[in-house]
């Protein structure tokens, strides 16, 4: 199964990337947008059939591996 | 009394280290991160670099490397452990000491001396020094920005964990003397027993008067002294 | 009618030809892509090879010269020094960081092919006008690509020099050399010797980025389609780069390797072709055994892939296991591909199947050599015409905020500090000054290191300013202590099949002869990257060299442009000749003149300059070459750095702004009488807020510090 996970910087810690994207936009002229965030995107395959055992295996890898916990936050979508 | 210097692939700063010691009279071993029996060494460090390419996140695949849980093992049990620059990201990440390191405020990558404030001496890392020192001391980082959550920073702070701050050459903490946006300007930490340490600048980088100074010597010395007083083989 | 399969590969008529009758047969398509490939501009020098013998390339500490990865020089007491320098000018110019990334693990591949640890990376860069979004762009990609893979892979970068010019803006040049450092023990070829020895591929999968990267897009002109070329560029691994330096340092330690070759151009057919032919041998190849990233691959793909981090080691049979298991210690891939055999001819299999079979030595031996035409440039005269208008009065300081607010003067940090140039403990003189010193532990021997480039002058007068670069970076090694050791160098130029090119290129290598010979110097390697042009505009001719220095023993505090204090008097030393305007900075940044005819370098001044630099380095505090800008911007960078200004006595505006070669200045302690080495004078004394020039005006020192400091930056911003 094809798993995606989404890492975000946990909102209230510093985010340099973000910022420098949002001002970068601003100079373009996107006066619309506000706060910008960064993250990663990562793609696991991983061999399993119930979709709710595979969501909770790699939940688990996470918060082990994937992600940091301190700083980040995640979300996993499974996509079959 | 023998240090062991961590290696793991990727990290570069391993041969700086054991040669700073070694100008001070101490003798180091490098320990692939593979190994699982450091008892022999009165000290770890885990030295500067790119461990496993700092992919992923940096320090965060180092910290499941074999060695990683020997090196939780000795500091569990006393033993004085510093992390330098990579080495102090990977300490965060295993737990080992609180918060993590994010790209620098500018996005940019930054060689050069900056000063750091010593702000206490209750820690392997700072004994030696004296509150209130100025060091000159070379950073060489992308990710160096410490972050945490806001109560954590309070309970560093009010348990007197900061180690150094960045500061300019006066010891006046400004933003501008922030060289990477490092929360409380936060250069260097220590756990709650002040075995283990860490810090973002390089001290092996300023340990002889023919490099430009000398200013790292008082931590690496605080270190050797921690370390000698404590018995080898546990 | 479709076009012919050699057309599309770069290969003229001529040359497909050629290669038919050194098989003696129709090419099968995995063969005629190894021929076009090796065949090509990039990888045969077949435009300037004719020319490269003018190069004086001996001396008696010599060990390696032109030909093999690296030139070695020897350091006495069993060390050696390996030095290269290449450019990465067309893959930057596609993808900035990417090219100018791959171009520091290709360089540092070289240097340890010849069983050198690398310890130190220059990157001297041009780009066009930061005015433009795109310079900007590329300049800050580039700078991001070294301090990236650098940084990453473990091995400091130390600088380099930076140029603006408009001709660079469609072509920037991105050079980059690398030192590094050996016991004579562990001196590698890439020989393959030995009937029976197997080659052993070590490191990255083998994908299809930068397929004909290198070799293909640095030998043709570039046109406004050129970013569709980006496939072709390959992607930087600085870890690999770093497991893989390690491994192969360790197999070189353990004495397992009979000889070694990186893969760079041309990729598998390079590296097994050059082996084999070095060693007046054959080798067997079969491609089902090379670690593949993507399926599918045709022959001619595998053996033309640029994918980066790999090298083929040579070893004896009964090496292989252990070989293996070495590699596998540092987590690196490696495969036993081949089998060297007699005979001289390299034979390519896939699928049990012969794919190609060409002799080895063809492939670089056979490769066509052109004596192209040449012809001094009609608009030459022109220029000269065009010389400075140098008016009787100038207001110093007025000039001197301006040269200082050039980015190519200004402050370089911005760049610098993204680099790490501490790493290893060596570096005792950084970026910032004339040369980099570095030391080597454990001896009091002593490595300085420079790299110089004069687009402008080359272009005024390619002899003359192709001599002068020469000069400059020996200066700049010498006010380190060191005296000049080796030279390589990069030549940096147009498109060849325009004779006007092909002169220029000719009067440069002759210019840089006479200067090398003059030093006594021999030129150990280089690199000729032709096709620099855009839209049918040729980039300055612009070589750029890297001058290696040697000291034994270091002195014991060499000398540092901040270490200037009050009450130090400034000499000037060396000749001045107050016309020499032509390609100055002054001329440039005040005037707005390109033109006129620099004067020559002279080669008794400039020996006995060095060797006045070379004297005072032992105990001067501050020694720094007067290059552009002339004595006043020389001056100011002092003050600054050292944060004390300096009251200048001069008789003459123009002994201040003009660019004469051969001169440095001295800062000294007050009681010092250094007036033996002429030609000497004292022209300042250190001291005060300001870098007063008496009538010529005074520019506060905290005014210059801004405008120096934000020169570069602002521009970035």
């Amino acid at each position: 199964m094809k798993v995606r996970v989404s890492i975000t910087r946990k909102a209230g810690l510093s985010d340099p990337e973000g910022v420098e994207t949002h001002r970068a936009l601003h100079d373009l002229g996107y006066d619309e947008v506000g706060d910008v965030h960064f993250g990663r995107i990562i793609t696991v395959e991983v061999a399993g059939k119930d979709a709710a055992e595979v969501q909770a295996r790699v939940e688990e890898m996470c918060e082990r591996l994937l992600a940091n916990p301190v700083i980040e936050d995640y979300a996993v979508e499974v996509l079959g | 009394m023998t240090i062991a210097v961590v290696v793991f692939p990727g990290t570069n700063c391993e041969h700086d280290v054991v040669h700073a010691l070694g100008v001070l009279g101490v003798s180091a071993d490098l320990a692939w991160h593979r190994e699982t029996d450091l008892a022999g060494a009165s000290g770890v460090v885990l030295p500067g670099g790119f461990a496993h390419g700092d992919y992923l996140r940096t320090g965060a695949i180092a910290r499941f490397s074999p060695v990683m849980t020997e090196v939780a093992r000795l500091a569990e049990a006393g033993c004085p452990v510093l992390g330098i620059c990579n080495g102090f990201q990977i300490l965060c990440e295993a737990g080992l000491l609180p918060g993590a390191l994010v790209a620098n405020r500018d996005l940019r990558f930054v060689c050069r001396p900056i000063h750091v404030r010593v702000e206490s001496t209750d820690s392997v890392l700072t004994a030696a020094a004296t509150v209130g020192d100025v060091l000159r001391i070379p950073l060489n980082s992308y990710e160096g920005n410490y972050v945490a959550p806001a109560a954590d920073v309070a309970a560093l702070e009010e348990a007197g964990r900061v180690m150094l701050r960045y500061c300019d050459p006066s010891g006046a903490v400004t933003d501008p003397a922030n060289p990477n946006g490092s929360m409380n300007a936060i250069a260097g930490i220590a756990n709650a027993a002040g075995n283990v340490a860490g810090l973002m600048p390089h001290p092996e980088r300023a340990s002889e008067e023919i490099l430009g100074s000398t200013d790292g010597r008082v931590l690496l010395e605080s270190f050797v002294a921690a370390a000698t007083a404590i018995p080898a083989g546990r | 009618m479709t076009e012919p399969v050699h057309r599309t590969l770069g290969m003229t008529d001529e040359e497909y030809e050629s290669v038919v009758r050194v098989l003696d047969r129709t090419p099968e398509p995995a063969e005629l892509a190894m021929y076009s490939v090796m065949w090509s501009e990039h990888c045969s020098y077949k435009s300037s090879r004719a020319w490269l013998g003018r190069f004086p390339t001996e001396a008696p500490w010599v060990v390696v010269g032109p030909g093999e990865n690296a030139g070695v020089v020897d350091l006495g007491d069993g060390w050696l020094a390996a030095l290269r320098i290449e450019s990465h000018n067309h893959p930057s110019f596609v993808e900035p960081y990417q090219g100018a990334a791959t171009g520091v693990g290709g360089i540092l591949r070289d240097i340890f092919t010849m069983g050198a640890r690398p310890i130190a990376v220059w990157d001297p860069i041009r780009f066009g006008s930061l005015d433009q979004p795109r310079n900007r762009y590329l300049l800050k990609g580039v700078v991001a690509g070294i301090a990236g893979y650098g940084n990453a892979v473990g091995v400091p970068t130390l600088g380099g020099e930076i140029e603006f010019a408009d001709c660079y803006s469609g072509n920037p040049l991105v050079n980059v050399m690398a030192l590094g450092i050996l016991e004579r023990e562990q001196l590698v070829l890439s020989a393959a010797s030995g009937e029976g020895n197997v080659a052993v591929l070590l490191g990255a999968a083998t994908g299809r980025d930068g397929i004909g990267g290198a070799s293909i897009l640095a030998s043709a002109s570039f046109d406004e389609g050129s970013g569709a070329k980006r496939p072709s560029v390959q992607i930087g691994d600085p870890f690999e780069e770093k497991k893989l330096i390690e491994a192969c340092l360790e197999l070189y330690e353990r004495g397992l390797v009979v000889g070694i070759q990186d893969l760079g151009a041309a990729g598998i057919s390079c590296a097994t072709s050059e082996c084999a032919a070095n060693g007046g041998m054959g080798m067997d190849v079969d491609l089902d055994t090379v670690h593949l990233r993507e399926h599918g691959m045709t022959p001619g793909e595998i053996l033309m892939s640029e994918s980066q981090e790999r090298m083929l080691a040579i070893v004896r049979p009964e090496d292989v296991a252990e070989v293996l298991a070495l590699a596998e210690k540092w987590e690196v891939d490696a495969s036993s591909i081949g089998t060297v055999t007699p005979g001289g001819a390299l034979r390519v299999f896939q699928d049990g199947a012969l794919v190609a079979e060409v002799p080895a030595a063809s492939l670089s031996e056979d490769a066509p050599r052109y004596e192209r035409p040449r012809e001094r440039p009609a608009w030459l005269d022109a220029v000269w015409a065009d010389a400075p208008d140098v008016p009787d009065q100038v207001d110093v300081a007025g000039a001197l905020r301006s040269l200082l607010d050039d980015p190519a003067l200004g402050d370089r940090s911005w760049i610098y500090e993204q680099y790490d140039h501490q790493l290893f403990l060596n570096t005792v003189v950084g970026p910032g000054n004339d040369g980099s010193l570095l030391r080597i532990k454990g001896t009091e021997k002593g490595l300085a290191v420079s790299t110089d480039g004069d687009g402008l002058r080359c272009r005024l007068d390619p002899r003359r300013g192709g001599a002068r670069i020469v000069w400059e970076a020996a200066l700049n090694v010498a006010v380190t202590g060191a005296r000049p050791y080796a030279v390589v160098d990069n030549l940096n130029f147009g498109n060849p099949e325009k004779p006007e090119v092909m002169w220029q290129f000719v009067e440069v290598v002759e210019g840089m002869s006479q200067a090398c010979e003059a030093l006594g110097v021999p030129v150990i390697g280089g690199n000729v990257s032709f096709y620099n042009e855009t839209g049918g505009v040729d980039i300055h001719p612009t070589p750029v060299v890297g001058m290696l220095g040697f000291c034994d023993p270091m002195p014991p505090r060499a000398p540092r442009l901040d270490r200037a204090e009050e009450g130090m008097d400034v000499w000037l030393v060396g000749p001045e000749h107050l016309d020499d305007f032509a390609g100055s900075a002054f001329a440039r940044v005040v005037l707005g003149n390109e033109g006129g005819r620099p004067h020559d370098a002279d080669a008794e001044a400039g020996s006995t300059v060095i060797a006045h630099a070379i004297q005072l380095a032992g105990w001067s505090p501050v020694l720094h070459d007067v290059s552009a800008g002339g004595v006043a911007v020389a001056l100011a960078e002092i003050c600054i750095r050292s944060g004390v200004g300096a009251v200048v006595e001069a008789a003459d505006w123009r002994e201040l702004l003009c660019e004469s070669p051969h001169r440095f200045l001295a800062v000294l302690p007050p009681e010092a009488d250094p007036s033996d080495l002429s030609p000497i004078r004292r022209i300042a004394t250190m001291g005060g807020a300001a870098i007063d020039f008496g009538r010529y005006g005074a520019l506060p020192l905290t005014e210059a510090t801004e405008i120096w400091r934000n020169a570069l930056p602002r521009r970035l911003a």
